[in-house]
């Protein structure tokens, strides 16, 4: 990938991104499906899996979730 | 979503113990907080951080003990779209996000009042090997960013992109929310993009989803 290409992918934002706050709402039920099927959670909560793919902070705390609840077993 | 009686076991339990009307409310209460500790423990050391020690354990029970409450204030608002346990281990995850956020002000580097441009092809990714390019790109963003950005936008967009400050490092600097932040920086991607696409350094047909 180019410089360029990289700086269009860095600026390109999505309209369906939900933000920090919204994605933070639904996290718990994200995990859970992104848990057993990271596509049927992107399918049903369109507008937080854009977030999370743009917004490292939100996606470092969706990893930090799914392994506490991977911990439970 | 799931309703009420399709709880599980687990979930019904916790809603039992945590009801302050349970003879088991006390036990009930140091079992979550047991296992908020180890999460908040757990989630610390995941995020690999420079915190050791008992400053990482304090930090862990800080996060456990504040998560603890918000859980408690919020309990009536749980809906049963989640097991309880997600639900609530995702308070003791954004504590524990916000907590180092403003720890990182202990140890921020001291050069943080330059705007270093020149480190602008890095943070994009932007191959060491393509220098004239990389030049090329931190000068159309630079130009972009100076005539298009209102002053808030600009100072936010430097101190995330080109000074590298962590998101929730700037939140508990400014007394703002996450969201207002990524909303600042979004729209000055926006912004740039559409200047940089005006002036002919992008092409349009770039699209999202394109590049790999």
């Amino acid at each position: 990938m180019s410089g360029m290409d990289r700086l269009a992918r860095f600026l390109d934002t999505d309209p369906r991104d939900v933000g920090c706050d919204e994605a933070m709402e639904l996290l718990h039920v994200y995990a859970e499906l992104a848990a057993d099927d990271p596509e049927a959670a992107a399918e049903r909560l369109p507008g937080v899996a854009v977030h999370l793919a743009a917004c490292g902070p939100c996606r470092d705390d969706l990893v930090g979730l799914l392994a506490a609840v991977s911990d439970e077993g | 979503m799931e309703s009420p009686s399709a709880r599980d076991d687990e979930t019904t339990e916790w809603l039992r113990v945590l009801d302050k009307a349970s003879l088991d409310h006390e036990s009930g209460l140091a079992r979550l907080h047991e296992r908020l500790l180890r999460i908040a423990r757990s989630e610390v050391r995941r995020r690999a951080t420079s915190i050791g020690g008992p400053e990482a354990d304090d930090l862990a029970h800080q996060s456990a003990a504040d998560a603890m409450l918000a859980i408690l204030a919020k309990l009536d608002t749980f809906r049963g779209e989640s097991r309880f346990t997600t639900w609530a281990y995702r308070f003791v995850i954004l504590e524990v996000s916000s907590k180092l956020g403003r720890h990182y002000w202990r140890g921020a580097p001291q050069s943080l009042d330059e705007e270093q441009w020149d480190t602008l092809p890095d943070r994009l990714g932007v191959d060491p090997h393509e220098y004239a390019e990389a030049r090329r790109v931190a000068a159309a963003v630079r130009a972009a960013v100076d005539e298009t950005l209102t002053e808030h936008q600009r100072a936010v967009f430097v101190d995330v992109v080109l000074r590298g400050i962590p998101l929730d490092a700037l939140c508990a600097r400014d007394g703002v929310s996450r969201n207002a932040v990524y909303k600042t920086v979004f729209d000055a991607r926006r912004k740039i993009r559409a200047a940089l696409v005006a002036n002919g350094y992008l092409d349009v047909t770039v699209r999202r989803g394109e590049s790999s």
